[in-house]
């Protein structure tokens, strides 16, 4: 180790020429033509009872949409999808849909090429967007008031879901921007050009929606006043903490957590000014470390290495986000878990001591043999933590840490709905927080609606 | 590799692939380009009397496709050649003399008048030539003028041309037939009675390709305005069949040669073409989809066909197919079948099954034990092959013709080995005597 330790720690900005930025964080997948999407929409068969709409958290009708865009219709495409979900577009973007619809293609029976769906939704949400068009009117105003927060997936799609239907609606986002993820989170690559705000310009573009952000629960305001305020409120904040190594020296410098890296990442502008490592180690298996080691080589980084402390088919991440990462040439290691960091006597992280993992009557067990590498900068992206600490007094029920909900997102107490990252059983995908929240908005106007109907009923005489 | 060199009239070339008379065979340039990539013989472009006509300055094409732009469909509203007769003449002269082997037939449209075809005929014949073409076919611009399909479509003026044609050439006449008409079998017999030595079929059909929504107008416009055009390309190649079978298996006109044109694409569509008595086949969509390169396909791929059945000149194949086609009342109504659905190869699509089930039979399965899963209930399944159609896996979907002596579930009745056909049915109020069509069947002359 000693070899490792010599020399200053090698964390600068500017490793590329400009263009290289430009090039490096340009669209991962360029968006279809008109006639690619014509093309490609010619090979969904429009199956009866489609298995790709099943397969969709949403339920998108998968199979009319893509007819509308082979008729020339790709608006009619787009309302299709946003009848189900509001945030079409960026799932289009992110969806892990090699696990999702185009998993289910029957396409891949005949020929293990299934229709590309996820970029005929692009194809068709992003042509009513950069219209600047919202396929929906809102409904007459009901008078009734809800309380959204968190402006991320879940909540926009509640937010979305219960203007449509006449409510007004504020949202409380802690951060300075509205997406939440998509804003913070996912990879810069992945959504391009400022997507994650025209999404939201576009969700909130129905009306009767207000957005309060920099407003954080618990510091700006509580549940209490918002239960006060509002007939319903929606939880939505996602995760708000971040698991910790548990490892010597995870506090030194150089190691960093991914999800704020990337979130920095997210809101760097010139992104040759973000400093980064010559040689960098992501620890984790998860969508966010292959997103903090792929966005680490495109910054410059020479050696990136992703550590899991278990098998490949174990990895959170996708075989698609795996094989993303291998071809940007990321090094994945298996079976290894951090021991100790390497910390300089500058205090900076010099290197990641790892130590083999095996299964021993299925428990994951150290080996007891050490490898060390190198590092400038470590990653640790090993999951998120649901923080309840604002909602302690409110004795709201929890499970397994996390909000405790029905199927219609509603939680123990009458008038808070909750959905997206911060409830039991949430799947950390984009998809499934957006169905989580337009199901939760559903339920709150069935509730308000029939509080109306009890209101109003005649007395019986 | 079998033998394609063919003998229709007389008139020899290496393979049956001739170009139809069309723009590809308009110029010396075009068609010395077509030779030099392997074409048998060409129809030169229809010939007219001077002084030659004009073609609009606007679009002359308009086009069916499918999604990835395959072309499917074509129409036109070009005129015949626009060109002096003199230059067209000169360079047939010079075409034939550089390209002995090949067949040049000439497409001819004059006025219905005896003195315009006598003057014409002569002229082509000191081209050296092989024979003529009567285009009694173009459905647009020239019929408006009394030629083209305007004399295709009454028997008596097809008859009277033929036989003028006939009383003074030496050439053989082939007379075009235009798709036009109500029963093609009219046309063809009033052909045959003017003395042509063949037919050839089919011309263009009467078309509008579109409207243009914004102009509220036919596509494609010509300032603002358009003409029904001449349709072809793959989309007409079953109307053409159906022509050419009709005329295979007329008392009338059996026998008679015929060059089969429409839609022809591929060499599978031309042996398809010849097995309903085509001796040549004429093509002119796919060379102007695809260039003259196309042939080599077509030569290579019906030799190798021809090679694989034991064919070793083609006409031992020409004509084989039309003792196979029938009027729909002698066919065996005792023949059952059954969709079979091959598991291995179904992919799971439904389609069979919402097909069936919204607009047929409601003989398959969508699921089976709760399980997504499609399957022919014979009990309801009629065998009408919709399923086979539709579904996108080929051979998934087959037809299983159930044995003499099975019971048809459907109907509970034992399958009998005897044919039996409509004019026998205890339902035919017409009884055993009537036969509204054609006689069954069709005995070919030699046979």
């Amino acid at each position: 180790m000693s070899v490792m330790l010599e020399g200053l720690p090698d964390v600068t900005a500017g490793r590329l020429e400009v263009e290289d930025y430009l090039r490096n964080f340009s669209d991962l997948h360029p968006p279809l033509t008109r006639h690619e999407a014509f093309v490609e929409s010619d090979r969904c068969y429009f199956c009866y009872d489609a298995p790709c709409m099943r397969a969709c958290p949403t339920s998108i009708d998968i199979p009319l949409f893509i007819r509308q865009i082979g008729t020339g219709n790709a608006e009619g495409a787009a309302e299709t999808i946003f009848a189900s979900n509001i945030l079409g577009g960026m799932c289009g973007r992110v969806c892990p849909v090699e696990t999702l619809c185009e998993e289910a293609c029957v396409r891949n029976e005949a020929e293990d090429k299934p229709v590309k769906i996820g970029f005929l939704q692009r194809f068709a949400t992003d042509t009513m967007i950069d219209a600047g068009e919202h396929p929906f009117r809102r409904a007459a105003p009901t008078g009734h008031s809800v309380a959204v927060v968190g402006a991320g997936p879940a909540g926009l799609a509640c937010a979305h879901r219960l203007a449509l239907h006449g409510h007004d609606v504020t949202i409380f986002e802690a951060r300075q921007k509205a997406g939440g993820l998509n804003e913070y989170g996912i990879a810069a690559y992945k959504a391009v050009a400022g997507f994650a705000q025209r999404e939201v310009d576009f969700v909130l573009s129905i009306g009767g929606i207000r957005m309060e952000t920099g407003k954080v629960l618990g510091q700006d305001f509580t549940l209490g006043e918002l239960r006060r305020d509002h007939d319903a409120v929606f939880l939505g904040m996602g995760l708000g903490g971040v698991n910790a190594l548990g490892t010597e020296g995870e506090a030194a410098g150089g190691s960093h957590d991914a999800v704020a890296w990337i979130s920095d990442l997210r809101q760097t502008v010139e992104l040759g000014g973000l400093p980064v490592g010559r040689r960098v180690v992501v620890i984790g298996g998860g969508m966010t470390a292959v997103d903090a080691a792929v966005q680490s080589r495109l910054l410059g980084t020479e050696e990136v290495t992703v550590v899991y402390r278990r098998g490949q088919p174990d990895m959170k991440a996708s075989r698609f986000e795996q094989e993303l990462a291998q071809t940007r040439g990321v090094r994945i290691m298996h079976w290894a878990k951090p021991h100790r960091l390497h910390i300089g006597d500058d205090g900076h992280v010099r290197g990641i001591e790892l130590e083999r993992t095996r299964l021993e009557d299925g428990r994951l067990v150290g080996t007891g043999e050490f490898v060390s590498v190198a590092a400038d900068m470590v990653f640790k992206a090993i999951g998120q933590t649901f923080v309840p600490h604002a909602l302690d007094e409110t004795g709201i029920a929890l499970t397994g840490g996390r909000i405790a909900v029905d199927e219609e997102g509603r939680t123990s107490l009458a008038d808070v709905w909750a959905g997206g990252d911060c409830v039991a059983g949430g799947e950390d995908l984009t998809v499934a927080a957006v169905q989580d929240g337009k199901v939760a908005a559903e339920s709150i106007h069935r509730e308000l609606s029939a509080f109306v109907a009890r209101q109003t009923a005649p007395v019986e005489a | 590799m079998a033998d394609l060199r063919t003998d229709f009239l007389g008139i020899k070339s290496p393979n049956p692939f001739w170009l139809a008379s069309a723009p590809p065979t308009d110029k010396a340039y075009n068609v010395v380009r077509a030779f030099q990539a392997g074409w048998g013989g060409v129809v030169w472009k229809t010939l007219g009397e001077d002084p030659s006509v004009v073609n609009v300055n606007g679009p002359r094409y308009g086009a069916i496709h499918g999604p990835d732009r395959r072309l499917i469909g074509l129409n036109n509203i070009e005129l015949i050649t626009d060109r002096p007769l003199e230059v067209n003449l000169r360079e047939i002269t010079e075409v034939k003399r550089d390209w002995p082997d090949r067949a040049i037939v000439v497409s001819l449209m004059v006025p219905c008048e005896e003195t315009s075809w006598v003057s014409i005929l002569k002229r082509v014949e000191e081209t050296g030539a092989d024979g003529v073409e009567l285009n009694f076919g173009c459905p647009h611009g020239m019929s408006e003028r009394g030629m083209g399909s305007a004399v295709g479509q009454v028997p008596e003026y097809i008859e009277m041309v033929a036989r003028w044609c006939k009383a003074n050439t030496r050439m053989p006449v082939i007379v075009k037939l235009t798709p036009n008409i109500t029963d093609v079998r009219y046309p063809a017999r009033a052909a045959k009675r003017g003395g042509a030595d063949a037919v050839s079929l089919i011309n263009t059909i009467s078309s509008i390709m579109g409207v243009d929504l914004d102009q509220m107008a036919p596509s494609p416009t010509i300032d603002g305005k358009a003409s029904h055009g001449g349709y072809c390309g793959p989309a007409v190649k079953p109307i053409a069949l159906n022509m050419i079978a009709e005329i295979g298996r007329d008392a009338e006109t059996a026998g008679l040669p015929i060059s089969g044109i429409g839609g022809i694409t591929t060499w599978r569509d031309a042996a398809e073409f010849m097995a309903l008595g085509c001796g040549t086949v004429q093509v002119c969509t796919a060379a102007m989809t695809y260039g003259f390169r196309v042939v080599s396909d077509m030569i290579e791929g019906l030799s190798r066909w021809m090679d694989s059945k034991g064919y070793t000149s083609v006409d031992d194949f020409v004509g084989l197919a039309v003792p196979k086609v029938t009027d729909w009342q002698y066919l065996n109504l005792n023949y059952v079948t059954k969709a079979r659905i091959d598991q291995d190869l179904c992919i799971k699509c439904g389609r069979c099954h919402i097909a069936c089930e919204d607009t047929s039979h409601q003989a398959i399965t969508h699921l089976v034990d709760g399980r997504r899963h499609f399957e022919v209930i014979d009990e309801e399944c009629v065998g009408c092959n919709l399923c086979v159609n539709i579904c996108p896996v080929e051979d998934c979907i087959t037809m299983e013709t159930l044995p003499p002596g099975a019971i048809d579930p459907r109907t509970g009745i034992v399958v009998q080995s005897e044919y039996a056909n409509w004019t026998m049915h205890r339902n035919n109020p017409m009884s055993v005597t009537s036969q509204q069509f054609a006689a069954e069947p069709v005995v070919l002359p030699g046979e």
